[in-house]
């Protein structure tokens, strides 16, 4: 699990708290979103599940230990953290060592570290680039190319920096796919993200944050009920909820796909004629 | 009227690239389109963006075959600095293009290098903190903000200099969604207002429906649609080319291939509403 409890942090060039008493528990198992208008903190936020940064005041705990007293090498074996921008992450000379790098220096065998990198690679289209310099890559390749890293090791905790930035269709449904199946495995997966649809389609916690602190925290249902909260966090509504807020007598719930749309429309109009 | 930006027979693949990267682009670009790029990660949107604004192949070099026109004039025999008059560029990292040490200097940073008086540059610097709303950002270090803000830093830098011709290589992907809609609009206004010729890659495009006129979308290097907007996101398996097409209208077209005779189609929610009241329960 990880504990945040009452944490403040600010930059030290900075004089204002840029996160101010978060308090939040994320069990394994979860699909959570962290939302909010840019600048509100939630990049911070997340750098400290793993230590990258610390807090002023509170503590973040990880699996019961106070990231304080934790190497980000250790938390970071735990707690797998995607950047939003490709180019902080990536420094090997090829991409098939870009995803060997992190496995070999956890110490996992030679054998292992095969299977999972081509594993990675393929399931993120990247194999055919394996002798490439990550550099030539294309701002959605080398994103994905980070992500393939992280999976490669296998934390229990994977936090992705806005994964779906530059990714196109294709893409993000793997993305969701990939995500979905980490649940089935207990792990939980933890997404900061602008991108409404995309998190509309996973259902997931959401927390939303404004200028440092947290103003929600619930289910993604609920969240886009709260017109006040959501308009506060700079957050627009999915076009589904959007949808049955104008139709809604006729509609019993926000559709969650255009699946479930389609079929409640087709009833409907059986019936209006 | 003479288009404003035109490839010929035009062909290119970088120096390491194994196989052709842009195809046999033939395309046409009139003075004030509002042009929407789309197209599978790694088909060579990026790239064909490059070679307009001349990094191609001033800055990349490669295998070049055919000609890419802007107003008038061969991108391959001009160099770059003359061409960063005529077109602005958003590029998809918004680090490769903040490099000062204030957010002020680096608005400023184009117009103070080709000339333009005091004044005149701080009216458009106010604009453009204005507009991207950012005036409380305007002396801090471009490098210790947060990713968004960094993203609104680098299109007001691209917003003062008043090109002739706006592209945008994913202008909104780091904007939050309240922050997009805006920045949106306010490029439909320059649009409108002045103009000004824009192109936009964008994988967002629940954003923009209202405000394109033209869809292009490219696959593995070529042009494989290209119309009016409204057409263009009708046509059916657009998500094989890569398109997230906002659930409004894939809603639409999934009930049209079920059969439903929708009286109209509507590109956003509001009115696809209005629709379904009045027309097929006749109540509003
Ligand atoms: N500098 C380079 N040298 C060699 N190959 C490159 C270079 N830049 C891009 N490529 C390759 O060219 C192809 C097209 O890249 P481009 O960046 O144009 O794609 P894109 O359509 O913009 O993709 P994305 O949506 O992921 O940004 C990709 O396969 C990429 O790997
Ligand atoms: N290295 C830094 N030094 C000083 N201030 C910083 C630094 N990084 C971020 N900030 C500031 O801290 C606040 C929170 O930034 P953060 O990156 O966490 O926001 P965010 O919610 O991730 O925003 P975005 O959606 O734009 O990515 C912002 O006001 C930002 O300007
Ligand atoms: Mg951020
Ligand atoms: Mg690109």
């Amino acid at each position: 699990m990880i504990e945040v409890k009452q944490l403040y942090f600010k930059y030290p060039t900075m004089k204002d708290y840029v996160l101010k008493n978060i308090n939040i528990k994320i069990e394994l198992g979860q699909i959570v979103a962290i939302m909010g208008s840019n600048g509100s903190g939630k990049t911070t936020l997340i750098k400290h599940f793993n230590g990258l940064l610390k807090p002023n005041e509170g503590y973040v705990k990880v699996f019961g230990k106070d990231t304080q007293d934790e190497s980000v090498a250790a938390l970071s074996r735990k707690v797998g953290l995607v950047f939003q921008n490709p180019d902080h992450q990536i420094f090997s000379d090829t991409v098939w060592n870009e995803v060997t790098f992190a496995l070999k220096n956890f110490g996992f065998e030679e054998e292992v570290i095969k299977k999972r990198v081509k594993w990675a690679l393929e399931f993120f289209n990247l194999i055919q680039y394996k002798d490439t310099s990550p550099l030539l890559l294309s701002g959605g390749e080398k994103k994905r190319l980070c992500l393939a890293s992280i999976l490669a090791w296998d934390p229990d905790y994977i936090v992705l920096d806005e994964p779906t930035v530059g990714q196109d269709f294709l893409q993000k449904e793997k993305l969701r796919e990939v995500i979905k199946m980490l649940i089935t495995r207990n792990k939980t997966v933890i997404i900061v993200s602008h991108d409404i649809e995309f998190i509309w389609l996973l259902q997931p916690r959401i927390i939303l944050l404004s200028n440092g602190e947290v103003v929600k925290d619930d289910v993604c249902a609920n969240v886009f009920k709260d017109d006040a909260s959501i308009d506060k966090c700079g957050v627009i509504k999915p076009q589904f909820v959007e949808l049955f807020d104008h139709l809604a007598p006729l509609l019993p719930h926000p559709p969650l796909d255009v699946l479930e749309a389609r079929s409640t429309f087709l009833k409907l109009m059986k019936k209006g004629g | 009227m003479t288009p404003l930006i035109k490839f010929i027979d035009f062909n290119f693949s970088y120096l390491d690239s194994p196989t052709p990267i842009l195809k046999n682009i033939n395309l046409e670009i009139k003075e004030g389109e509002f042009v929407l790029l789309v197209g599978p990660s790694g088909c060579g949107k990026s790239t064909l963006l490059r070679c307009i604004n001349g990094l191609i192949p001033h800055l990349y070099s490669g295998v070049y075959k055919g000609k890419v026109i802007v107003d008038g004039e061969q991108v391959s025999e001009k160099n770059i600095s003359t061409l960063a008059t005529k077109v602005g560029f958003v590029f998809q990292n918004p680090e490769n293009q903040i490099f000062m040490f204030t957010v002020e200097k680096d608005i400023v940073f184009g117009l103070e290098n080709i000339g333009v008086d005091k004044e005149e540059i701080g009216r458009r610097l106010e604009w453009a903190l204005k507009i991207l709303n950012i005036e409380h950002l305007r002396y801090r270090a471009p490098y210790e903000l947060s990713d968004g803000q960094k993203q609104r830093v680098a299109i007001a830098g691209t917003l003062v200099m008043h090109p002739k011709i706006l592209i945008l290589d994913e202008p909104t992907s780091l904007l939050d969604p309240k922050t997009a809609y805006e920045f949106i609009s306010t490029l439909k206004e320059l649009n409108r207002s002045i103009g000004i010729t824009i192109i936009v890659v964008e994988h967002r495009i629940d954003l923009l429906p209202k405000v394109a006129d033209r869809m292009i979308v490219m696959d593995g290097g070529q042009i494989v649609f290209d119309g009016p907007f409204k057409d263009i996101i009708k046509e059916k398996n657009l998500h094989l080319y890569g398109v997230t097409v906002p659930p409004i209208i894939s809603l639409q077209n999934t009930l049209s291939e079920s059969g439903v005779n929708l009286p109209g189609y509507s590109l956003d929610v509001r009115s696809f509403s209005e629709m379904i009241k009045k027309e097929v329960f006749r109540n509003d």
